[in-house]
């Protein structure tokens, strides 16, 4: 398992760093935010590969829309990911859109605003730095909350339920809160 | 045996005790004795900084460039500010004492900018320098930031008129009637003037963070590079460019390389090379295609698979890319290695050097304080037989293509006195750790040398170690 604790970590690190480039003067740097993002995904598709091996038991308890993508615990930490830093560049298209309309279809009950902004939501990635013609008023997050999101998102994901569901609530509460200061 | 060969160092030191100054230094490069003449920038910087351990960041050297002839070194910071030094002559009084850089100029390049519509500040930070060739009295760089090339004309005044008739001395108006008499104003020396005043503004030929600026061996162009375009500028136009290379996937998502840097050949003005972020480089040919995204040549070493880690990708982008003098070589620099290409070889490097293997297993913590990021620079001699790039703990490296020496040698004001020579230092990676040795668990990772420069012609270097400017030159008795 020290091999998917290191890459765990290299994901958050590359997480918060992409975070905290968004505050950075000048601007993202397409560079730095690629490499990270390069970075992330091998760490993540080691991470997985080695959970996958321990964790073998848990593929009946996810659902059938895993079949879209590699298995729940990605699409959990990639959805936790997503609410946390909206403009990260991420994951290959395809499981995750193929994951959210399932999602949508799921997550009636525990669906917050934020939510239908997410599905709307174009994938910002490195078009962050394309010209769009609105301001970019983000909400900032710290570094700490970030992690922290993170470590419940990966920590729920053990689970085996929905791991969306659940994530969801910490993100949502985030953002509200900061919407609401 | 050569003073500052790393490799064998116990008993070259012994033979320097014993025989001190009697042996003057070979005449190739190789057996260089480099001696500190160190420039700081504190001294210009006088007015502001009182405490002399405390750097502000705007101070911080972003670039260093010699000019053409090796006359005049620029330096730019993260403030905007360019510093241009100039050698002064040779005097005959002290024939030891080669020519000392002095300051000669020093402008502010570029202001910090709003980006209004994309809400982002664009820095002032001079990411390059380049020189133009001299062609008049005058002097011309290219300097440029993220997003703004500017070409500056720097010129001396060392006369002016004198002897109006309207007007006074200090410039005032006469009254009409104390004039009585016609006079010619006659031109007469003045203390010596140096202006910089920008000549062009080459602003918005980007959308990304432009890298690398690289002047054609025509002297009428030159071209611009940003992550993922190069733009072909003429130096007297302005408000339009050529783009020559776009690497922009129709989809953002689908991107998986942007270009680090970009150069022109030094003779050939058709041809160019642009290296990646995943270890390649690509020669281009303008006479192909107003469009240069298919390459001529493609310049990639196959990875190494047991080498394979989680930072592969990091550790692979190339920082820099440079022709040799010659035009017949390439050198690329990435995390760990610098590597010298034969242009008529794609398939792989003709030569790879170890700048600081031993970061390899120390990648994961040079990830989480962002040193894995760093870009560091390379540059060839004048006679492209010794290559130099910088390291960590304010080191830089020294390698001689011909004799396979390599030295390690460090900038700094504690370890070197002005005119001492420096001693090569070594690290050691393991084991037991001997005097004069540093362990790699005690490098300062502040303390980096991303920029450095080689006198056109003679064995001179400028090295930026983050705030201060040190200047080296070699030794001759």
């Amino acid at each position: 398992m020290d091999v998917s604790a290191e890459a765990k970590r290299i994901m958050v690190q590359a997480l918060s760093k992409m975070y905290g480039s968004r505050s950075q003067r000048g601007g993202l740097r397409l560079h730095r935010s690629l490499l990270l993002t390069l970075v992330m995904k091998s760490a993540r598709d080691i991470y997985h590969s080695a959970r996958a091996a321990s964790e073998s038991q848990d593929s009946q308890e996810e659902k059938p829309a895993a079949s879209d993508s590699p298995s729940d615990p990605p699409r959990g930490e990639d959805e936790s990911m997503d609410t946390s830093s909206p403009e990260v560049p991420e994951e290959p298209p395809k499981s995750a859109s193929a994951a959210e309309p399932t999602h949508a279809e799921e997550d009636q009950e525990n669906r917050s605003p934020v939510r239908v902004d997410r599905h709307s939501r174009k994938r910002r990635g490195k078009t962050a730095t394309e010209p769009d013609f609105l301001p970019c008023k983000r909400a900032k997050m710290d570094s700490g909350e970030v992690l922290r999101i993170l470590q419940d998102a990966t920590l729920r994901s053990n689970s085996g339920q929905c791991a969306r569901g659940t994530d969801t609530l910490p993100g949502a509460h985030m953002l509200r809160a900061v919407a609401t200061c | 045996c050569y003073p500052w060969a790393g490799s064998r160092l116990s008993r070259d030191s012994v033979a320097l005790r014993r025989t001190p100054w009697s042996r003057p230094p070979p005449a190739d490069a190789g057996g260089t004795r480099w001696v500190l003449e160190e420039i700081d920038n504190r001294k210009i910087n006088n007015s502001f900084l009182r405490d002399h351990n405390y750097a502000t960041e705007a101070d911080i050297i972003s670039t260093v460039e010699f000019n053409s002839t090796g006359e005049l070194l620029a330096t730019g910071d993260k403030g905007g500010r360019v510093v241009v030094f100039q050698r002064e002559q040779e005097s005959k009084n002290q024939p030891h004492r080669r020519g000392e850089y002095n300051v000669y100029s020093t402008f502010q390049s570029h202001e910090p900018e709003f980006d209004y519509l994309k809400s982002l500040e664009i820095e002032e930070k001079i990411n390059k320098i380049r020189w133009l060739p001299q062609q008049n009295a005058a002097y011309f760089l290219l300097s440029t930031n993220d997003k703004t090339v500017k070409l500056w004309k720097i010129s001396e005044r060392d006369k002016r008129p004198e002897g109006y008739n309207l007007k006074d001395e200090d410039g005032r108006i006469r009254d009409p009637s104390t004039i009585t008499s016609l006079r010619v104003p006659v031109l007469r020396p003045m203390d010596l003037m140096v202006e910089a005043t920008p000549r062009r503004v080459f602003s918005n030929g980007h959308t990304y963070h432009i890298n690398s600026i690289s002047v054609n061996s025509d002297y009428e162009t030159y071209m611009s590079t940003d992550d993922l375009r190069i733009n072909l500028w003429h130096l007297e136009i302005t408000n339009r460019s050529f783009n020559i290379v776009d690497i922009k996937p129709a989809n953002m998502e689908e991107l998986t390389e942007v270009i680090t840097a970009a150069e022109f050949h030094p003779h050939q003005c058709n041809t160019f090379v642009y290296s990646s972020s995943k270890g390649s480089i690509r020669l281009c040919d303008m006479r192909a295609a107003a469009l240069c995204d298919n390459h001529s040549k493609f310049f990639e070493e196959p990875e190494d698979p047991s080498n394979r880690s989680f930072f592969s990708e990091i550790i692979s982008s190339i920082s820099d890319v440079k022709f040799s003098h010659s035009g017949r070589y390439l050198m690329t620099r990435d995390y760990l290695t610098v590597k010298v290409w034969d242009l008529n070889m794609e398939s792989k490097p003709l030569e790879t050097y170890q700048v600081h293997d031993y970061l390899r297993s120390k990648l994961c913590s040079l990830y989480e304080n962002d040193c894995i990021f760093d870009k560091f620079e390379c540059v060839w001699n004048g006679s492209d037989s010794v290559i130099m790039t910088g390291s960590y703990n304010n080191f830089f490296r020294m390698f001689d293509r011909n004799t396979k020496r390599d030295v390690t040698l460090e900038a700094s004001r504690e370890n070197s006195k002005p005119r001492a020579i420096l001693k090569p230092r070594k690290v050691c990676v393991g084991g037991k750790r001997r005097k004069d040795e540093i362990s790699v668990d005690s490098l300062d990772f502040s303390k980096k040398i991303l920029h450095t420069t080689w006198h056109p012609s003679e064995n001179i270097i400028a090295v930026a170690a983050t705030n201060n400017l040190y200047i080296f030159q070699d030794k001759v008795n």
